[in-house]
């Protein structure tokens, strides 16, 4: 135990995720040490931070507008929604440079476990955008895990309707993997999910 | 598996009824990302045979093989999903370090049955919270007075009482049930799935009402998954 304000500052950064005990207190004496300036820096982007970003009203990504970057693109694609769990996944299917449509941030996975349903999810914001009918694909990219899958098979259900199509992101082996270390749960989702060779 | 919690980067804290040791907090280091070889094994609703190796605070899993791959099966249909998540989560807070094998074999066959479909999931799911809150040691009566041991039938249900009462012991205003709903729960906790499959809707939704009331009044705390739970296919 530290005395004063710098307990405080062990226990404020004990509490981001991630960060034990030992951790905060080796940023905490970091920053004891850090020059004047760099801390300064550091406390108005935390500052700035929670003032200026929100979420975008469209899509639900992160942003210091009222819509995100992608929203306000007039060159990506608005037949295709792709949906995702949290704003970070947007930032990993980008770096494909595969899709070119827009996303649809469900800010989370049902988890009842977790005391998480539907109705805590922007699963009623994602059925408005769909109700113009100028989307005709959604494509559910939740996270390849059971709170994921079953998200995934709730929103299958929910958005069956005449012209839209609804796919999901394939599951399987990583590129670059062995065959042989392969779990048995990926390998029968990638035999699930094997596709015709074109010659 | 019951459930997990992230940790860290990668990693997931999981929680695990074993056969002999009782419940099991543990670090699988790793599990969260891609390239992990037994990232899938360490979900919810599997069946695994697992390697721990003592860690300061918490175990930490070394090895891992399915022995049974049940949720890629429930997923695949929610309703089942949003049962299986009240049966772990009962199962979480039912059990302890001790160990229960009845409460463990009790809660493979119930998964297993979700998953291969072989009974209505709402059943399914009433008729496992029944049993193993019997078997903790709660069973409720569905004939003879949980106060007086006066033989049945009655239709007077009390949660706080254990079960069915008679009349004259019954507190005022006490639901009465139907006794088509009375003979469902008791087929419920036998397991006879032919009786249980039998009732019709109303008496099953009645039950299922009755299932989480005792569920909830025994464990002494809310099972914040009941509130989830789909009923619409069941």
């Amino acid at each position: 135990m530290y005395e004063g304000i710098v307990q405080e500052l062990i226990d404020e950064l004990g509490r981001l995720p991630g960060i034990g005990p030992k951790s905060a207190q080796r940023i905490a004496f970091h920053i004891l040490q850090t020059e004047s300036v760099d801390v300064t820096r550091l406390a108005e982007v935390l500052t700035e931070v929670r003032e200026k970003v929100h979420f975008c009203v469209i899509c639900g990504n992160v942003t210091e507008q009222e819509q995100c970057s992608i929203c306000r693109d007039p060159r990506r694609s608005h037949a295709t929604i792709c949906v995702v769990e949290e704003a970070k996944d947007v930032s990993a299917v980008e770096r494909t440079r595969e899709f070119k449509g827009l996303y649809h941030v469900l800010g989370g996975a049902i988890s009842p476990i977790d005391g998480v349903g539907p109705d805590d999810l922007r699963i009623r914001q994602l059925l408005q955008r769909l109700a113009d009918g100028t989307v005709t694909e959604v494509i559910i990219a939740t996270d390849p895990n059971l709170e994921g899958e079953a998200t995934a098979t709730y929103l299958t259900r929910l958005l069956v309707q005449p012209g839209l199509r609804v796919t999901r992101l394939a599951s399987g082996l990583p590129v670059g993997g062995d065959l042989e270390y392969a779990d048995e749960v990926t390998l029968g989702r990638a035999f699930e999910g094997r596709r015709v060779v074109e010659p | 598996m019951l459930r997990t919690h992230k940790l860290g980067e990668a990693d997931r804290i999981i929680t695990l009824l074993s056969r002999s040791h009782g419940k099991i907090r543990a670090v699988a280091k790793g599990v969260r990302r891609t390239a992990s070889k037994f990232g899938s094994r360490l979900e919810p609703f599997m069946v695994v045979d697992a390697q721990f190796y003592e860690g300061r605070t918490l175990d930490i899993v070394t090895q891992a093989e399915s022995l049974g791959s049940y949720g890629s099966d429930i997923t695949g249909d929610y309703s089942a999903y949003t049962a299986a998540s009240v049966m772990v989560e009962t199962a979480d807070k039912i059990t302890d370090d001790d160990g229960s094998l009845q409460q463990y074999l009790l809660l493979v066959g119930a998964l297993r049955s979700l998953a291969r479909k072989e009974h209505p999931v709402s059943l399914t799911l009433d008729s496992y919270l029944l049993r193993a809150l019997s078997i903790a040691g709660w069973a409720p009566s569905f004939g003879d007075c949980a106060v007086t041991g006066e033989p049945g039938p009655h239709t007077v249900f009390v949660a706080q009482l254990g079960g069915v009462v008679a009349d004259r012991v019954a507190p005022p205003g006490s639901p009465r049930l139907d006794s088509r709903t009375i003979a469902l729960l008791a087929s419920l906790l036998s397991g006879d799935w032919a009786d249980a499959e039998a009732a019709d809707d109303r008496q099953q939704s009645q039950a299922s009402g009755i299932v989480a009331a005792y569920t909830q009044f025994h464990l002494e705390r809310s099972l914040r998954s009941l509130q989830h739970v789909d009923r619409t296919t069941a």
